[in-house]
């Protein structure tokens, strides 16, 4: 599969047929844009295959940002003035190699273009200084370079594409995040983008597109993991003179970040995907829905709105086919909920983001009662491709019946966290272990939380499922989104559900009583078998004992009565932990410990009298007068006053206080 | 029609129908917190939930539409359980104040509670605490007692097109509240009350003047003199487990005066006045060319929603005053001089199907002197209350008529009470002002029944007069959009706040069925059938009272008395 990733640096293919009935298209086109992109000449620029001067790509997604690029970019810039080097600096979007951020590729002009893990700004200068001056690959931090078969290579410098990360990967839908200058239409265009747009409307009908779709077997990337094809074709077929097309970029799963990522790093892809729903359902205008917290990837829709508009590849009368397409970005404030789709309809008609009972669907009645298709970013991503190369290049790859590939976003406990796309059936063993790099620490693995909130936890005896829908489904767990958090074996699993639990009792949106309701005890059953002795009053602990009774008999009402989704899965992370960890609970139950450790109410601190010097650091620091002893001999916790803080073994210099 | 099977019994349907209505229909009851008929369903309770064989959860039978072959079963296990379960996390979400809720003993919730036999409190945990907003002159809002069903938002929004009150936070957090969280009295709240006939708890109550009325009648100085609106007595009845739409008339009055009123005068008597001065104002417009189309001004909740969304028609709408206030502001004027008692001594005190009334009651333009018109006002549900607490049982009173001098009416005024009634009356009247002649009845009938907006042209005189009663603001805003359009063959307008007019009001007593709606108009309808004086020209005391007092419609006395203005709110 590796020939299938376009970090193999030749770029895609560019269809110049195809592009030439673009721009036969009257005058619309700013002819300098033509000019370059028919030129035999030019085309290897604008791919970056041909360069004078040296280029200095900088990632500068979100996570880029928040590991230090906008320091070193600065530092980049001023180096390049103060020592008057005529490099071009382009900033990309994420790699998705999050770990190593911030991360700089530099492209000597006829040489590969080679990528380095970690430059922040103090690091910089000397990274500068040995290629742009000296012309010399430092031997450190080197991820990889970019193969081409234009360019020459680095002696002694791995390819990126073998690199652990990357190698398993099958990049589709990132295949430009990192690489393209994300805000650039002529590079997009001449890596071979818009080429599906332009088959579409100038070639298919709506029809054939809808089929085209429907036989790639292309399936919701957002959670349910609907045939995308039959809701455009169930769109299309009913009638109506206004259509509505969303994409759902209201990513609010704890952990993941695909959607940004993708806008971020190749907001045209969604355009183009955006815009080829449109045209096969017949709306002539498009939302946005994406959270206010994505501020990068807005910026970055906006100005690409920009462009594809001057290009005249969006707005009125788009190829002359009598297409009309506006879009509309219309920022949320973040609600988890506003991910349902028919909240997010709520939101995006001013009213408050509730989810509203279904039938009718919104492929139905949807937007301001209209029909409406909702997709998510990744969904639409998917399509530019599926058009321009065909279903059956799309569907050659994953499992019976979940087709393609998925992005998935690593975090947790794992060595290289980031954004990894990978092939349907891929071995979560191999994501987790290959291209994650396994558990730092060298802990044990202990779990996996995929699709977020919503979805479940797998243990040790999963890893070696493939990853599609139904796999995931017959676990407990569920597709989601994508996000992937490790947990390793300091990880509580009750304290795992409580964060799940409290995310989502506070993200419902309040409208049906098993969620709103429900929710908020089950956090507090879970809240209770954490809690100390020493914290409880009145009939606490009766109230512990009556909670861990009703708790599954709750989660089944919750999960059969509520409205939604979120409602719907609300108690998956419970019943999910339960299944896999019962034994965990019952320690915090039955023996009030946390295995884990984790849950400091329950921690039991002791202190070694053997190892004890009696030095009473310990005793004048514990803030609840827990300790008792005289000078120079063992002192004595008493476990009764004792609030678990933890500060005597932070204090003792003798290591004599244990935890259990 | 499709065929469904319902526990193992089939029975037909309509294509596209929820399930729930044909339960319903078919006699299966299942409960339900959030339902409102003829509306969108919100699917927010899921008390209505059934199983449905070949899908896996269960399925909420109010937003569920039939299909052919449907298997449906209603109380499985299941099903019981799941309702039972959200009962119970409701109830530990709740005040458990029974004992002190006005609704005790009313109350949706209290009435599931005990049909689904919860025994024991399964969940406990935190409560959600709320201040009570009881700022406003007519509504009492205790969000610790709400359940969320969010039928008054709906209510407000989508009916009354006022949206005063809608969810604010997320999750457990999440309660109803105004704008910015303040109170209702400083909202754009009309103070209608169709949020407190809705719900289900007692969240959303009356502000009770109970206590007002019962001091006044203790009290050894004041003259306490009741009157009440044309639809209590159709109303007031089932509080009593009467059928709705039974008459209790004779049996009211006689009732008030064993509570200690001094006098029962009925809100009727001055519907007939209210139509004199209005009828003869309408002849005026038309004649004069003043503005036009006129607007009735006897619905306290339309004029502040003018006030407020539309002040620009503020001119179109009526100087008369509502018939409580003129009723009021006659006793301490004319009656207070003719029987010789100062003013301030008389307490006056009505019996309204409405909670906006207490607002009206308080304008400050409602008063002559710095004494108020009206004292206090009671609801029919108040009213119901006091009875009950003085232990009367009306069964055993003998119908007793009212007080003399306001005590005939038409039952043109008694119409007053139903949707297209005040235009029935008006036209009644204008018709008489205009030709001389009675109108026939029969002609004006399309302005009758519960359709939320009724129109019809009518010729007077050669004058073709375009007429339309609307009830229900969302409706009345409709007809205002196309107004503001341009739209100019209407004259005259009769707008109704709640939904079929003061039948429906927000302070009658709780029902969910519309069919007793209908009754309660039927009853009304009945009333004016069998009457003998139909018209408010023809009420002799009326004609005494101009003869007496007022001189002439729109004469000087009664503009002083009878008429008001009105300004903008708008913010």
């Amino acid at each position: 599969m590796q020939s299938n990733h376009n970090l193999v640096y030749s770029g895609a293919e560019f269809d110049q047929d195809c592009w030439a009935t673009v721009c036969q298209v009257k005058n619309r086109f700013d002819p300098d844009v033509r000019e370059r992109l028919s030129s035999p000449e030019v085309l290897p620029e604008i791919r970056h295959l041909k360069t004078s001067h040296p280029i200095v790509y900088v990632g500068t997604g979100t996570c880029g940002l928040g590991a230090g690029a906008g320091k070193t970019l600065q530092v980049i810039r001023k180096y390049l003035t103060e020592n008057q080097i005529a490099a071009e600096v382009i900033e990309v979007g994420c790699i998705g190699l999050c770990v190593e951020e911030p991360i700089v590729e530099i492209q000597m002009p006829g040489r590969q273009r080679v990528a380095f893990r970690k430059v922040t700004a103090d690091k910089t200068v000397a990274l500068l200084d040995s290629i742009l001056k000296n012309g010399q690959i430092p031997a450190e931090n080197i991820i990889g370079q970019h193969r081409s078969a234009e360019l020459k290579a680095w002696l002694g410098v791995n390819y990126i594409d073998e690199h652990p990360f990357f190698a398993p990967q099958t990049r589709w839908v990132l295949a430009n995040c990192g690489i393209v200058n994300p805000v650039d239409i002529t590079e997009y265009i001449a890596r071979g983008g818009y080429r599906g747009m332009i088959t579409a409307i100038s070639q298919m009908t709506r029809t054939e597109v809808c089929r085209t779709i429907l036989d790639s077997g292309l399936r919701g990337r957002g959670g349910g993991g609907f045939s995308t094809g039959r809701k455009w074709q169930m769109a299309l077929d009913t009638p109506g003179e206004q259509k509505y097309f969303i994409c759902n970029a209201d990513e609010g799963d704890p952990g993941a970040f695909m959607d940004r990522a993708v806008i971020e790093g190749d907001p045209f892809r969604l355009l183009e995907g955006l815009a080829i729903g449109a045209y096969a359902i017949g709306a002539s205008k498009a939302y946005i829905y994406i959270r206010a917290e994505y501020p990068l990837a807005i910026t970055r829709l906006k100005e690409t709105i920009r462009q594809a508009k001057q290009l005249g590849l969006l707005g009125h009368n788009i190829l002359d086919k009598g297409f009309n397409l506006d879009i509309i970005i219309k920022k949320g404030a973040g609600a988890f909920v506003c991910g349902e789709e028919t909240a997010l309809i709520n939101s995006i008609e001013g009213k408050r983001g509730m989810p509203r009972p279904r039938p009718p669907y919104p492929s139905v009645s949807g937007l301001f009662g209209k029909p409406t298709v909702i997709n998510n970013v990744e969904t639409l991503a998917n399509i530019p491709e599926i058009i321009a190369r065909g279903p059956n290049w799309f569907n050659a790859i994953g499992t019976e019946r979940s087709k393609g590939t998925k992005v998935f976003a690593l975090s947790g406990k794992i060595n290289r966290t980031g954004l990894v796309e990978v092939a349907m059936g891929t071995q979560i063993r191999d994501i987790i272990f290959n291209i994650g790099g396994g558990i730092p620490n060298g802990k044990k693995f202990k779990a996996v939380q995929i699709g977020g909130p919503s979805g479940g936890c797998l243990i040790d005896q999963h890893l070696d499922i493939e990853v599609d829908y139904e796999n995931l489904i017959k676990v407990g767990a569920m597709m989601g989104s994508g996000g992937m958090v490790v947990m390793d074996e300091g990880t509580c699993m009750v304290d795992v559900a409580k964060f799940f639990m409290d995310f989502i009792q506070r993200e419902s949106c309040g409208k049906c009583i098993p969620c709103r309701e429900g929710t908020r005890r089950m956090l507090e059953i879970l809240q209770r078998i954490t809690r100390s002795r020493r914290n409880e009053t009145g009939n606490d602990a009766l109230e512990r004992f009556k909670g861990i009774m009703y708790l599954n008999r709750l989660s089944q009402v919750i999960k059969d009565t509520s409205l939604c989704g979120l409602g719907k899965s609300a108690p998956n992370p419970v019943l999910g932990t339960l299944r896999w960890f019962r034994a965990e609970y019952e320690a915090h139950i039955f023996e009030r410990r946390c295995p884990a450790g984790v849950c400091t109410e329950l921690l039991h601190y002791e202190i070694n009298t053997e190892k004890c010097i009696g030095c009473t650091l310990c005793a004048k620091n514990c803030p609840a007068g827990a300790i008792l002893g005289n000078p120079k001999t063992p002192h004595y916790i008493v476990a009764d006053k004792c609030i678990g803080c933890g500060t005597c073994v932070d204090v003792c210099r003798s290591k004599a206080v244990t935890v259990k | 029609m499709i065929n469904i099977t319902v526990n193992d019994r089939v029975v037909k349907a309509n294509p596209g129908e929820y399930i729930l209505s044909v339960l319903k229909r078919e006699g299966i009851r299942v409960p339900t917190l959030c339902n409102l008929p003829d509306l969108f369903p919100s699917g927010a309770c899921r008390l209505c939930v059934v199983e449905i064989e070949g899908m896996s959860g269960l399925i909420p039978s109010c937003a569920y539409p039939v299909a052919e072959g449907m298997k449906i079963k209603t109380h499985t296990p299941r099903a019981i359980r799941a309702r039972k379960t959200i009962v119970e996390l409701l109830c530990a979400n709740h005040p458990d104040d029974c004992l002190f809720c006005v609704r005790n003993g009313n109350c949706d919730l209290q009435n599931l509670a005990e049909e689904l036999g919860v025994r024991e409190r399964r969940y406990s945990g935190n409560k959600s605490e709320h201040k009570i907003d009881t700022s406003s002159p007519s509504i009492v809002r205790d969000p610790n007692k709400c359940v969320l069903c969010g039928k008054c938002v709906r209510v407000c929004e989508e009916i009354q097109g006022v949206s005063a009150i809608d969810f604010v936070k997320r999750g457990s957090l999440a309660y109803i509240s105004p704008e910015f969280n303040e109170g209702l009295n400083v909202s754009t709240c009309i103070n209608c009350g169709q949020c407190v006939a809705v719900c289900p708890t007692g969240a959303l109550r009356e502000q009770s003047s109970l206590k007002e009325v019962t001091d006044a009648l203790n009290h050894p100085e004041k003259v306490v003199i009741i009157q009440h609106a044309p639809s209590v007595s159709v109303t007031l009845g089932e509080e009593f487990g009467l059928k709705s739409g039974s008459d209790v008339m004779g049996i009211m009055t006689a009732a008030f005066r064993r509570l200690g009123f001094d006098r029962v005068f009925d809100t009727s008597f001055s519907a007939d006045l209210t139509i004199m001065e209005e009828a003869a104002e309408l002849v005026e417009r038309i004649k004069t060319g003043g503005t036009l189309p006129m607007m009735t001004s006897c619905s306290p909740g339309w004029i502040k929603y003018v006030e407020q969304f539309y002040p620009e028609f503020i001119p179109n709408i009526s100087s008369c005053k509502s018939p409580q206030q003129m009723l009021g502001s006659i006793i301490k004027s004319y009656y207070a001089e003719k029987q010789g008692i100062e003013p301030y001594r008389i307490f006056n005190v009505s019996i309204m199907p409405c909670t906006a009334k207490k607002f009206e009651a308080e304008r400050p333009e409602m008063a002559l002197d710095g004494i108020p018109n009206i004292d206090a006002v009671l609801t029919t549900r108040e009213l119901a209350r006091l009875i009950r607490m003085r232990g009367l049982d009306l069964r055993s009173l003998e119908p007793e008529g009212a007080d003399t001098p306001f005590g005939e009416r038409s039952s043109a005024g008694k119409l007053f009470g139903v949707s297209g009634g005040v235009m029935e009356a008006a036209l009644r009247t204008a018709y008489f002002m205009l030709t001389g002649n009675e109108l026939e009845v029969e002609r004006i009938k399309p302005l009758r029944g519960l359709d939320g907006i009724k129109e019809f042209q009518v010729n007077i005189a050669g004058l073709e007069v375009g007429v339309a009663a609307v009830s229900g603001l969302g409706n009345a805003r409709k007809l205002l959009e196309q107004i503001k359009k341009g739209r100019k063959d209407l004259h005259f307008i009769e707008v109704m706040t709640c939904p079929g007019g003061c039948i429906n009001g927000g302070g009658q007593p709780y029902t969910t069925n519309p069919e007793n709606v209908r009754a309660r108009m039927k009853a009304l309808y009945e009333i004016d059938r069998d009457a003998t004086l139909r018209t408010s020209h023809g009420n002799k005391d009326i004609q005494r009272l101009y003869k007496e007092y007022l001189e002439k419609p729109l004469g000087h006395k009664s503009h002083q008395l009878l008429h008001t203005h009105y300004k903008s709110r708008k913010k």
